[in-house]
């Protein structure tokens, strides 16, 4: 097969002579700043003004919290054998309610979660969703690791991303 | 012999033989719940239904012996269509219970739902409902809806145990096990029923809840709850012992062992009272030292003794190569032949069963390791007179609690001039001791034992000490071992710092001048093999996970109690 000759490439040196006083080119550049300057805004002043996702975003896994207290999870350990970084530790144990099972611990090492939402996908109770929450800073590797403090939220507070899943999942 | 033919496929059968057993000689499973090689045959579950030529129907393979010339089919399309038939009636009332149930991962129900059903249900009514949570013993619990009443643990009460505990109660979708009136399941063997029911309706209570399956790790060992040695597998999780089940090996304990192997043979391996350092007292009181300082303390406080003032208590507890090099260590190192163990004979605790009268799992081995009084010597009865008379003045004990053995002499005991004990817990020993040197557990060694017939056992690690690591040293892992890092909580188990008492002895007897020198319990055991007529011809190899008989003619003649 006959290789084909490579194009010869324009270089900075070939610059035309409109191009080599740049005068044009930074009013062009202004322009555009200029016009830019009325259209509407579509940046946040964050910190001050929050992000509001909807219910199709994935920030953190959280598990829910049933109106009379109780976690919904049963600690049947799926969404821990199911993540890919290993970032889910359940530790189950008898309760005498109904359900029998639940997570006397349960912690998210935020530090290996990589919020792929495959733990909301696998559990078989709907009790690990992904929030609305994206904001995690800390300091420490310990920190990192969220126990059933933080991650139990109201199901009231969930309704979005429950809502979207039912629709969807 | 009779042929059958299989798929197609030629077999040989022993007359008498039914389909499943011939198949299964073969190496082919034909699917079954209720069916076990040690059971009587029920013939209630339907899922071995095969198609034999000439047979108007279907008929049970379990039940139905093979003949000559027999054409039997277990994967045609008849016989497909029967199993998913028969997992569709079983799923019927059976309930969505995996994610609570501890028998997931395990589950026969889970796995023939993948292999031998299409997994769809036509079932939409309302599922029946029957008592869950029902402790049927101390040591059992029962959940109704999950059995599939395939009567395994009734006839293992009846047949096995010999103490007919459970039975049938009603009739149809509403049929359920309990226990006779006034009745608790609690035969000493009860639990070998949670290993044999194919589903989630016998769970243990000690074991209840505490992991899944797929994160622990399993280790083959050996039960030192007596001198049977049933064949044991340790699963583990962070370097925990989580639960002990029973291992097939048909010429020590079938498929079976008792509950107080199962529950009291591992709890103290976690416990508070667990030594983490070599000990050493000052003033009354125990101070942590280091191995070294240890073991210069122990040589110099050895030396200060004649070898008629000393005295070594082997162990029946401890492997086979502990106490080779134990008895090396009295009869070269100290020179000293008062040297004996502590038997620790119970017969009320014997049974025609499994469980033998004698509660230390490697008698035998002691014994042939070596641990015998020499001629002038003085045995256990002997050693204990003389500390009392003050003749001995240093003891040095390995593995075992002679104050918890012989309480009457704790007085004696405590008048010696120097206690070295090697233990694994605190005990009423430890309490006296001068020094203390912590030894690693049967579960964080390799080495053998003798069980009461005569057959050497092996043992492997299963939780890791200190010095030892899970990869480097061919432990089995688990997926948490595997992928774990020291900042998982879930990976950073804590670690023991304790060595095998050989391993102990080894560096007491290089201080001490002498050339005796082994890296690994294996090669101890080639020693063994060299110098003791008993183990002529065995290695590690040849004992293998089933375990090798001694030669008979010793194993016979050496008495233990
Ligand atoms: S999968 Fe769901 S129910 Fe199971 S342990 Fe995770 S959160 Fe709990
Ligand atoms: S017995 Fe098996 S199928 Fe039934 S709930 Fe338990 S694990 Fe699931
Ligand atoms: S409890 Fe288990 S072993 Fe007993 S009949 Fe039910 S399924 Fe079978
Ligand atoms: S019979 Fe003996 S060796 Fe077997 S499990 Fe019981 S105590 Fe252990």
């Amino acid at each position: 097969m006959e290789m084909e000759t490579p194009t010869k490439r324009r270089r900075i040196k070939d610059l035309n002579f409109w191009e080599k006083i740049y005068v044009p080119e930074i009013i062009k550049g202004l322009a555009l700043t200029f016009r830019t300057m009325f259209k509407p805004k579509f940046t946040m002043e964050y910190p001050e003004v929050k992000f509001e996702p909807t219910g199709s975003y994935r920030g953190r896994p959280v598990l829910v919290q049933e109106e009379n207290g109780v976690e919904r999870c049963v600690a049947c350990g799926l969404c821990s054998r199911v993540c890919p970084a290993l970032a889910i530790e359940v530790q189950a144990a008898e309760t005498e309610l109904e359900k029998e099972r639940y997570p006397v611990k349960f912690e998210i090492n935020m530090l290996r979660c990589i919020f792929c939402g495959f733990c909301e996908e696998v559990c078989p109770e709907e009790a690990i969703v992904m929030s609305k929450d994206y904001e995690m800073a800390f300091t420490n590797r310990e920190d990192a690791i969220y126990g059933k403090d933080k991650l139990l939220i109201p199901v009231g507070k969930l309704q979005d991303r429950i809502g979207f899943l039912r629709q969807y999942k | 012999m009779p042929n059958i033919n299989l798929d197609g496929k030629t077999i040989e059968f022993k007359q008498g033989q039914t389909i499943i057993e011939a198949a299964r000689d073969h190496g082919i499973e034909i699917p079954h719940f209720c069916w076990h090689p040690k059971l009587s045959v029920s013939g209630n579950c339907r899922i071995c239904l095969v198609e034999v030529e000439k047979m108007p129907k279907l008929v049970i393979a379990c039940s139905t012996l093979a003949s000559e010339g027999m054409i039997v089919h277990t994967k045609n399309e008849k016989v497909v269509a029967a199993q998913n038939a028969v997992m569709e009636f079983l799923l019927i009332n059976h309930p969505l219970d995996c994610p609570i149930c501890d028998e997931a991962g395990e589950c026969k129900l889970q796995d023939y739902a993948y292999k031998y059903s299409v997994g769809e249900s036509r079932f939409v009514e309302e599922k029946v409902h029957k008592d869950k949570r029902v402790a049927l013993g101390p040591r059992v619990m029962f959940d109704g809806e999950r059995c599939i009443s395939c009567s395994r643990c009734i006839r293992f009460c009846d047949e096995i145990a010999k103490d007919p505990e459970l039975t049938f109660v009603k009739r149809g979708d509403r049929v359920t096990i309990v226990t006779y009136p006034g009745e608790e399941m609690d035969n000493p063997y009860s639990m070998n029923t949670i290993d044999i029911c194919p589903v989630g309706a016998l769970t243990s209570r000690d074991f209840r809840f505490k992991a899944r399956v797929w994160d622990m790790s399993s280790t083959n060992s050996i039960c030192i709850g007596c001198s049977r040695g049933c064949n044991t597998e340790i699963w583990v999780r962070n370097n925990e012992i989580l639960r002990l089940v029973p291992r097939h090996n048909e010429d020590v304990n079938s498929y079976w062992m008792c509950d107080h192997g199962r529950l009291n043979t591992f709890k103290n391996v976690n416990a508070d009272s667990r030594i983490n350092s070599p000990q050493i007292r000052k003033d009354g009181q125990l101070i942590e030292k280091s191995w070294d300082e240890a073991v210069n303390e122990a040589v110099s406080k050895l030396k200060l003794f004649t070898k008629e003032q000393i005295a070594v208590i082997g162990s029946a507890y401890a492997t086979c190569e502990d106490n080779y090099i134990i008895a090396k260590f009295a009869k070269t190192v100290l020179g000293t032949g008062n040297l004996d163990y502590i038997r620790h004979i119970d017969p009320s605790f014997a049974d025609d069963i499994l469980r033998t009268e004698d509660l230390t799992p490697n008698s035998l081995g002691a014994e042939l390791a070596g641990i015998q009084p020499s001629k002038s010597g003085l045995d256990i009865q002997g050693i204990l007179n003389a500390i009392k008379e003050k003749k001995i003045k240093a003891l040095y004990l390995v593995e075992d609690d002679i104050l918890e053995a012989f309480p009457e002499f704790e007085n004696a005991i405590a008048g010696l001039e120097l206690l070295i004990v090697h233990s694994t817990n605190h005990n009423r020993s430890t309490a006296l001791a001068d020094l203390i040197f912590p030894a690693a557990t049967y579960v964080e060694k390799n080495g053998t034992f003798v069980n009461v017939s005569g057959v050497v056992q092996r043992i492997h690690p299963a939780i890791s000490v200190v010095e030892q690591d899970r990869a480097l040293d061919g432990m089995s892992m688990s997926r948490l071992d595997k992928f774990g890092t020291k900042w998982d909580r879930w990976a950073a188990g804590k670690k023991i710092n304790a060595l095998p008492t050989w391993k102990i002895l080894t560096s007491v007897a290089k201080a001490m001048g002498s050339k005796i020198k082994f890296n690994m319990a294996e090669e101890i055991f080639a020693e063994m093999a060299n110098s003791i007529d008993a183990f002529k011809n065995l290695d590690y190899d040849v004992i293998g996970e089933l375990g090798a008989k001694v030669k008979s003619e010793i194993s016979n003649n050496v008495k233990v109690s």
